[in-house]
């Protein structure tokens, strides 16, 4: 079923009777030519642009939970294009282009709202390396200007541009940037992938991959073993767990990252503000609420629940920046896992065993990915060779010298 | 979490930097004939189990001094803390 205007009011006038679920529940079949484990924001995606790009048949989506239920839904939902560096750069725009079409290409309303990211700016050499950041960008055809004090004062008269540790002395500014809605996207993919054949099979969780002569030749799942031709894991924070059971260490430690919201309030800020100095950013979400995080906890963890330190912390910054926040009552806080890999960018690449394929690494920036990665890496499994903008991304590149390191911070990943 | 650390009792964990996983303490053989290939492992690939995971921790608001932390990554409960210095010389990494 096609979603669109007249489909509303149609439905409107007939008692909503024709509205069917947005995707099927399939039993799983014994063998798929393409089997993705993790029904994320990326795993869907990947499956998705295989049906739709690359034209494969037979796939399937193996999920251990609910689609959506890590940290494609979890996460500020923050887009943006602002990299430095080349294996990164190049990427991260040709995603922000595919959310720009994203809604008219999957037929789903993804709140898509680009309402520009700032990048606070406190001292000379912050300017200084976010010019650079802004020049990098646009050679790299995306869009970027630095602000004035007084600009930013105009668009976001609720800022403490005269804090004494880090007044504002400029922004770097991504018109483009912005937020969607995070759980859409999931079930934009989703309902995307159903409909061309994919099956999306939830409670399903891969406990093992069977593995012959070298080869991986299916999965084995809490619901049988599954054959497959390909093997693509994308499961984001769970990524060291899964891959141990192919027997792999991964360049990636798991990390926790908390996010908050506040009660829903009249608009105060127009677009995403991030003020790196003071380990806070901040968005207000349609209904009103105040979106806003910090830094990752910093120990490696899998419990999806982060320590009151960082929650003191990321107050501490809000109150510094937005001072306005201190009068608002927080509604939620929740952490999700974060797959932090040693330079703090991604890998999309093949494994050293034949027919498996590994998506993953993606620290606390991947939902602003899921466009691009989704793409990648169905390039990647569809054809064997690495999509032209993902070509830094390899396994290889910290044994060769190659980290794509922007932070310069080294292999430590709770710095990234 | 509180660390319970094993010279000045239990602390804030707010008081410590975090490294990472203990088998850091040992370092590979730089004269070893496969020593680029060691310390590639070294220093870029992790276990990161889900469950008990030994890790360093230093006590940089204190005394310091590098521990041992036997934490399970699942629920966060620290199960035992021990000096890195004994952990190190038990294994024979120092005189
Ligand atoms: C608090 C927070 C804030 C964030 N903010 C931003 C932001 O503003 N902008 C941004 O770009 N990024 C942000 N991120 C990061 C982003 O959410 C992630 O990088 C991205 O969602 C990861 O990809 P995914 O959607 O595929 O992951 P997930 O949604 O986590 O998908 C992985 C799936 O794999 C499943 N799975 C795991 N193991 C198995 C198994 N054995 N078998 C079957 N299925 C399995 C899981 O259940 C899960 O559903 C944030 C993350 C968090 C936690």
């Amino acid at each position: 079923m096609r979603y669109s205007g007249f489909r509303v009011i149609k439905e409107a006038l007939t008692g909503h009777k024709g509205w069917t679920p947005a995707w099927r529940d399939p039993e799983p079949q014994s063998a798929y030519d393409i089997v993705i484990i993790g029904g994320g924001g990326h795993g869907l995606a990947t499956a998705y642009y295989l049906a739709k790009k690359y034209g494969e048949k037979k796939i399937a989506v193996l999920e251990k939970g609910w689609i959506g239920g890590g940290n494609v839904g979890r996460n500020t939902t923050i887009i943006r294009s602002n990299y430095l560096l080349d294996g990164n750069e190049p990427f991260y725009e040709m995603s922000l282009k595919l959310w720009e079409g994203l809604e008219q290409d999957f037929n789903y309303n993804a709140m898509i709202s680009q309402r520009g990211i700032l990048n606070l700016i406190h001292t000379d050499a912050q300017r200084d390396a976010f010019t650079r950041r802004g020049n990098a960008m646009i050679l790299n055809g995306a869009d970027a200007v630095m602000l004035s004090t007084d600009q930013i004062k105009a668009e976001y008269p609720f800022l403490n541009v005269n804090d004494a540790r880090f007044p504002i002395k400029g922004g770097l500014a991504q018109r483009r940037g912005g937020t969607v809605r995070h759980d859409a996207v999931a079930w934009g993919y989703a309902r995307g992938a159903d409909s061309r054949g994919v099956d999306i099979i939830q409670n399903c969780e891969v406990t093992g991959f069977r593995i012959e002569q070298g080869a991986c030749v299916g999965v084995e799942t809490s619901r049988g073993f599954i054959g497959a031709k390909k093997v693509g894991a994308a499961v984001a924070g769970s990524s060291g767990r899964l891959m141990a059971k192919a027997g792999m260490r991964l360049p990636i430690e798991s990390h926790v990252l908390q996010a908050f919201v506040s009660e829903g309030l009249k608009p105060l800020l127009p677009g995403v503000i991030t003020f790196g100095a003071g380990h806070f950013y901040c968005s207000q979400s349609d209904k009103g609420g105040l979106v806003f995080g910090g830094d990752i906890d910093g120990y490696n963890s899998y419990a999806q629940r982060g320590n009151l330190p960082v929650v003191e912390d990321v107050c501490e910054g809000g109150m510094a920046i937005l001072p306005a926040i201190g009068r608002a009552r927080l509604l939620r806080m929740w952490g999700g896992i974060m797959d932090m890999s040693m330079d703090g960018s991604p890998i999309i690449d093949k494994t050293h065993i034949d027919g498996l394929y590994f998506n993953g690494g993606w620290c606390y920036g991947g939902f602003k990915a899921t466009p691009a990665s989704g793409l990648c890496f169905a390039h990647l499994l569809a054809t064997d060779t690495p999509h032209e903008v993902a070509t830094a991304y390899r396994f290889d590149r910290f044994q060769r010298g190659y980290m794509i390191d922007e932070k310069g911070m080294g292999a430590q990943p709770n710095l990234h | 979490m509180i660390i319970n650390h094993p010279l000045l009792g239990p602390r804030d964990a707010q008081e410590f930097t975090y490294l990472g996983d203990a088998a850091l303490i040992n370092r590979p053989d730089w004269q070893a004939e496969d020593a680029a290939e060691q310390f590639y492992a070294y220093q870029y690939l992790r276990d990161n189990p889900a469950g008990e995971h030994r890790e360093l921790w230093f006590h940089e608001g204190g005394d310091r001094s590098w521990l041992v932390v036997t934490r399970n990554t699942v629920t966060h409960e620290i199960s035992n803390v021990e000096l890195a210095r004994d952990v190190a010389r038990s294994q024979g990494r120092s005189k």
